[in-house]
């Protein structure tokens, strides 16, 4: 039965499972006590539910439970760990080094750091969304204090070598951060495997609630501390005040714990209908696919359609299919995403991108569907398309002087 | 942002999309937008020896606010004369089609649009070409 409408954004976020919402519930109305209140069973039940919980998350990604630093999301932990990196590290030095697909969390934040007198360079990345490791070792100066990568590009999936920039990190005695919202629950992600330092997630990217996250700190080898961006009751081993979101935290950890049982299965099932999708979008003309296909996330893939616009492709289907363009109408800013022209990609392509995020809940029936749907809205509109009918006249419209607009 | 109606129903049943022989004299052709931009425009008249235009067509590369901008175009042009057709303003369209603020600019193109078609044909049938004062809203 094919269920409507298809929702195909999940890197911008998932639906709940209902097992996440089943552990919840309970923290809502029964034990509804502080986890800090100490001398009462209402405070108890609720250290013991963030204890648990704390166990689930740490599993998921080989941590140890007392490494957890639990957020807001992964804003909260991006800006945590630059700001307060920057802060406890700064006898150390004042650089930084990052990408420049990042997210925007991570790219204003850094931002941010360069206004109150630190340096950031900002690594380019090619035409697959990757840095390149040479570029990253040469970037290091004596001052460099933190390199902060994300794991998993959310527009375009591209998976970064953590392993590899985690190596060339500690030959220099640099931290490690990494923004993996889009990684931890998607792809088996390991702490130590990978040498990560510091690593921020969060739980509505997968299966869990929203407004609940995770800022992993390393606690050996080296034992990393952050200077708390918030102050107040001391929380987190002091490095993050706020009483904790008891039922999102129990939520966050059933989603972690599904995450690690359900991930190999999950993920052969949905790359399988990811990869069917591309092939079959792929027998269009004129359509590429933005980004790296061997370093990818499973259930991502992003598109270009030639000679069509992104939004304008978009309202073909939208009430049917939820997907996100990389076409600047989309958004406020008119300016077509950063991330697809920092693979090179010329403005126009960018406009005639999708990014299509399936997840555990995505069936074949809905991706059947979408196949259709799209690639007859592709259709309809290169027959309306002023440059598809360039192109198809043999023009180069690289030489057409457009007007500026 | 939702759309309105009247831009769904353009968007799904577009009115005089195609070509017309751009070499033709009693042709006007208007090429207006920049890939770049994430809309380009084309909109051509055709016109009589009376200067009334006898037949309009478009083709467009943007969101549905752009296709329904230039479609309505088309719509409103045909059967006007020409110089009708010049007083046709990016706001008339914008009322029409209740498009937000974020969208006014496609509205302007379709203006564009129909002004850089009208002085194709003058200049082609030895006319001189008007100008127009720059569009604000760009």
């Amino acid at each position: 039965m094919l269920k409507l409408p298809i929702y195909l954004d999940n890197n911008a976020t998932t639906q709940m499972d209902p097992r996440v919402l089943e552990a919840m519930t309970p923290y809502f109305l029964e034990h509804f006590g502080n986890a800090a209140s100490r001398n009462h069973p209402f405070g108890w039940e609720a250290e013991e539910a963030v204890d648990y919980a704390r166990e689930q998350v740490a599993k998921l990604i080989g941590a140890d439970p007392k490494e957890i630093i639990f957020t807001s999301g992964a804003t909260e932990g991006d800006n945590l760990a630059i700001k307060g990196v920057y802060e406890m590290y700064a006898q150390k030095g004042n650089h930084i080094i990052t990408a420049t697909t990042e997210h925007k969390a991570v790219l204003d934040t850094c931002k941010h750091i360069e206004k109150i007198g630190g340096e950031v360079t900002y690594l380019q990345v090619n035409a697959e969304g990757l840095i390149d490791l040479k570029e990253l070792e040469a970037a290091i100066r004596p001052t460099t204090i933190l390199i902060a990568i994300m794991y998993a590009n959310n527009e375009i999936g591209t998976v970064m070598p953590i392993k590899e920039i985690s190596a060339i990190a500690k030959k220099h005695g640099v931290l490690v951060f990494t923004d993996a919202t889009q990684a931890v629950g998607k792809i088996p992600v390991d702490v130590n495997k990978d040498g990560i330092d510091l690593m921020a997630f969060t739980g509505h990217k997968m299966y869990g609630p929203k407004g609940v996250g995770a800022l992993y700190v390393r606690r050996k080898n080296p034992r990393v501390k952050v200077t708390a961006q918030m102050d107040g009751g001391g929380h987190e081993r002091g490095m993050r005040s706020g009483t904790l979101n008891v039922p999102g935290i129990v939520g966050f950890g059933k989603a972690c714990e599904l995450c690690r049982l359900d991930m190999e299965e999950d993920n052969k099932r949905i790359s399988k209908m990811r990869d069917h999708l591309e092939t079959e979008l792929l027998k269009l003309e004129e359509a590429y696919v933005n980004g790296s296909r061997e370093h990818r996330l499973p259930h991502v893939t992003n598109i270009s359609f030639k000679h069509v616009e992104g939004e304008g492709l978009l309202m073909g289907f939208n009430k049917n299919i939820a997907l996100s363009s990389g076409s600047a109408c989309t958004s406020a800013s008119l300016e077509p995403s950063y991330v697809l022209k920092a693979l090179g990609l010329g403005d126009d392509l960018a406009h005639s991108s999708l990014r299509f995020g399936l997840g555990r809940f995505t069936t074949d029936e809905q991706i059947e569907y979408t196949i259709k749907a799209i690639s007859e809205t592709v259709l309809k509109l290169r027959e309306m398309s002023p440059l598809w009918e360039m192109y198809k006249d043999g023009i180069d419209l690289s030489t057409i002087e457009w007007a500026a607009h | 942002m939702a759309y309105s109606e009247k831009v769904i129903d353009h968007y799904q049943n577009p009115k005089n999309v195609g070509t017309l022989d751009k070499s033709a004299k009693n042709v006007g052709t208007g090429l207006v937008g920049a890939p770049e931009c994430g809309d380009v425009m084309r909109l051509q008249i055709e016109v009589d020896d009376a200067g009334k235009i006898t037949d309009a067509k478009f083709k467009t590369f943007g969101c549905g606010s752009a296709i329904a901008s230039s479609s309505l175009a088309t719509e409103w042009l045909k059967g006007k004369s020409v110089d009708e057709a010049l007083k046709i303003d990016n706001m008339d369209i914008v009322e029409e089609l209740n498009l937000p603020p974020v969208k006014i600019h496609c509205s302007v193109l379709a203006e564009d649009a129909i002004k850089a078609a009208i002085n194709d044909y003058r200049v082609k049938n030895g006319l001189e070409a008007i100008k127009f004062d720059e569009s604000v809203v760009h």
